[in-house]
């Protein structure tokens, strides 16, 4: 395997003149690529010199090393989940695939340096920009790495460390080590066994003890070549008393080969505090995301983690909270929308592990045309605890009579301590209704994306207004996109 | 001055034939009462002009200012100038009633212009008083959870505020109590004037007292079979429509 350069991503080339020229979040959906060299490509397909490749890019310390090659034997060794997940699974060609791309290990402090190829994705984008108006530091993933990361002076200062998973294993290996792998383990399943062998890229955060960061971090994952996987490893630990929201978005062009998006993403909220993770995918529709997240809530600690996925052609994410500590709490609130030719598989994992732990997982899934989505849920309270609580309530909203969604919530409660609340109900967008509507001028299009976000309206105003403004306008496009 | 004028008009759900060859011209300023037994196709008249998807248009046709708009969207329609208060008004979760009509004010304007906010919510408040409508009304979903006579002011909210040039009025009556009832006829008759035809259905003459209609019109499967003034509501009252089915009867025999 060798440094090969000029990769090309074979999408149509860009053509800037005809493009919108304005630069800010109001642009269409991340489909455009432009042509990027690569200086660093481990090739296609997955074998032991992959793995051994990009550790090798990546100075990396034996253990290192050693915890990826790990990693493969049990990715390969493992089977895939078919056995309750869909088939779909099965068209995953990992030897089609191509691993690790970049064009350098170390991001740039400064848009300036950034280099103009990638630059002008981040642009159109809009990353620059939001970074300005309201955000407390950026890192822009490109394909494996970070190519952008800065954090603002005033938030460094308080001793917030804010760098990719690259990075972070060279500078801060003590405390990488120390919280890495244990929230999921290698072997959790098949997709963070994969991850754990190849990963790349991803934010690794420490906010200090007491340190509340006000504004929030974000991290903009972009796919920009064909046939490619991202592997980002985030890792987040909030020392006790420490606050942070943390907001992640993707985007990747639509390519007529299927692109491989699997995370791995791990919180640790020591006692007394607060991760709030939001996540706003807008993933093409070739892409299948299957990202494993999980997070430690330790005493008193709360973690909450907003996940709006829009997109992809299949997502599996289950985001879950241990509760390990007395009092500890957990939040999911999931938003998931299936167009036509995407399956949306999401749900929620709480583990309830302490006294007095409590737990609400809100789901709402919305299904057009054929779009499917699946709703799965873990809850498991163990009979020897007392004082735990739980509400789960899923909702579906189809909007024609093809779409299908499914409700999967297993709730294991032993004891009678303990109080669990479960609530699922199922809408329809009816003709009615659109025809209503429309009789007040709104158009088709118009008329269902008002549905939509009237029926998720209670989650959305919970998000930080920039990105429920940006919520808003990905159903619109979607609904627009979406009638005839 | 606008016109709305029904030509010979067939409607069809499925195979069956609803509206049978009804014919009607609405001008602007007249108010036009229909009155008729359960399920001889007013609502269905109402919904075939104002273009719902499920009923198919198999003769006749309808314009608005001289031009056909059976080829036109709903939604073009309405943008259009007409303005349907519906019997059974859909609920809308999630969607507050200012959204929702800040929407359907912006729908009307041109490409690339935005509502002015203050004029909006200004104006809206204006014909909420008129309506005597609880301000807090703005923030709940649209219909969501309203009771029947709610639904009904809500319905001419909108009509208020959206100003149609013609306005078909489908049992707006129905389900409010005696001083709702007096309320929103007194909004109505408020934009009653040159710039507005009505099209009102109705059971009960109780309404025609508040509205005095200019033309009062009995329908009968599907067809349009007496019309005289407001008179003939009170005669109609009086007598029930077996005397319309009599006088029919005798027609056809004579
Ligand atoms: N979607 C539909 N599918 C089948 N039949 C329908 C449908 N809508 C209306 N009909 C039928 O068409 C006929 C006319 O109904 P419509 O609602 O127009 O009557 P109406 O005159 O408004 O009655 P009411 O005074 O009770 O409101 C009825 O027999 C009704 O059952
Ligand atoms: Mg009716």
């Amino acid at each position: 395997m060798s440094q090969s350069a000029a990769t090309l991503s074979s999408a149509p080339p860009f053509d800037e003149t005809v493009a919108n020229p304005v630069v800010g979040i109001d642009q269409t959906a991340g489909n455009f690529s432009y042509k990027v060299d690569y200086e660093f490509d481990a090739g296609t397909g997955l074998y032991e010199n992959t793995v051994r490749y990009i550790s090798s890019v990546k100075k990396e310390a034996p253990w290192i090393l050693e915890f990826r090659l790990n990693a493969l034997k049990k990715f390969l060794s493992m089977p895939m989940p078919t056995h309750w997940a869909t088939k779909d699974l099965e068209n995953i060609n990992f030897d089609k695939i191509r691993y690790y791309l970049s064009q350098g290990q170390k991001p740039k402090r400064t848009w300036d340096e950034v280099p103009d190829d990638i630059k002008r994705t981040f642009e159109r984008l809009g990353i620059p920009e939001q970074e300005r108006k309201f955000l407390a530091g950026v890192e822009a993933q490109f394909d494996s790495e970070a190519a952008y990361s800065n954090i603002k002076d005033i938030v460094a200062k308080q001793g917030v460390i804010f760098a990719n998973s690259t990075e972070a294993l060279r500078e801060h290996p003590e405390i990488f080590r120390k919280f890495f792998g244990k929230v999921i383990p290698t072997g959790d399943n098949k997709f963070s066994a994969l991850n754990s062998a190849v990963f790349s890229g991803g934010s690794f955060i420490y906010v200090p003890p007491g340190v509340k960061v006000a504004q929030p971090l974000q991290a903009y994952f972009r796919i920009n070549a064909e046939n490619f996987g991202q592997f980002e490893r985030t890792l987040i630990i909030a020392d006790e008393g420490a606050e942070l929201t943390y907001m992640e978005g993707c985007t990747a062009p639509k390519f007529s080969t299927s692109t491989l998006h699997s995370a791995v993403v791990e919180l640790v909220a020591l006692k007394g505090a607060k991760i709030q993770y939001i996540t706003v995918q807008n993933w093409s529709n070739n892409v299948f995301n299957l990202v494993t997240k999980r997070g430690v809530a330790h005493e008193e600690a709360e973690i909450k983690w907003i996940d709006c996925n829009i997109g992809s052609r299949l997502t599996m994410k289950y985001p879950g909270v241990i509760l390990k500590g007395r009092k500890a709490r957990g939040e999911v609130i999931s938003i998931a929308l299936a167009n036509d030719g995407q399956h949306q598989d999401t749900g929620a994992k709480m583990i309830h592990a302490a006294d007095e732990t409590t737990s609400n997982i809100v789901a709402k899934s919305i299904s057009v045309g054929q779009g499917r989505s699946t709703y799965r849920g873990i809850v498991h309270i163990p009979k020897h605890l007392k004082g735990c609580k739980n509400n789960t309530e899923c909702d579906a909203l189809l909007i024609n009579t093809n779409s299908r969604t499914d409700t999967y919530p297993a709730i294991t409660i032993r004891g009678d301590r303990n109080y669990v609340q479960h609530e699922a109900s199922v809408s329809k967008i009816n003709e009615e209704m659109i025809f209503y509507m429309q009789q007040r001028g709104l158009t088709e299009g118009q008329a269902m994306s008002l549905a939509v976000n009237g029926f998720i309206n209670d989650l959305a105003r919970q998000f930080p207004m920039e990105y429920s403004v940006e919520l808003k306008r990905l159903i619109d496009l979607e609904m627009e996109g979406s009638v005839g | 001055m606008s016109s709305l004028v029904i030509q010979d008009l067939h409607v069809a759900i499925g195979a069956k034939e609803i509206v049978n060859g009804l014919s009607l011209t609405i001008n602007s300023g007249e108010v036009h009462a229909i009155m008729g037994p359960n399920g001889t196709g007013k609502s269905t008249l109402s919904k075939a002009i104002a273009g719902h998807p499920d009923y198919t248009i198999t003769g006749g046709d309808v314009l608005l200012d001289g031009v056909s708009i059976l080829a036109k969207e709903a939604d073009e329609r309405a943008r259009a100038g007409l303005f349907l208060a519906f019997q059974y008004p859909s609920e809308i979760p999630g969607v507050s009633i200012a959204n929702f009509l800040r929407a359907a004010v912006q729908s009307r304007m041109a490409e690339g212009e935005e509502i002015d906010a203050t004029g909006y919510y200004k104006k809206l408040y204006a014909k909420m008083d008129l309506l005597k409508i609880d301000r807090k009304f703005t923030a709940r979903a649209v219909n969501d959870g309203f009771s029947g006579g709610e639904k009904k002011r809500c319905e001419i909210l909108q009509m208020a505020m959206l100003e149609p040039k013609f306005a078909l009025m489908d049992e707006t009556d129905s389900g409010l109590d005696i001083d709702a009832l007096r309320i929103v006829a007194d909004g109505v008759n408020t934009m009653r004037g040159p710039n507005l035809g009505v099209l009102m259905i109705t059971h009960y003459q109780r309404l025609l007292d508040y509205i005095v209609p200019d033309y009062v019109h009995v329908m009968w499967d599907g067809r349009l079979v007496k019309s005289g003034d407001k008179s003939l509501a009170l005669e109609l009252e009086a007598k029930g429509y077996d005397w319309v089915k009599k006088e029919l009867a005798a027609a056809v025999t004579a």
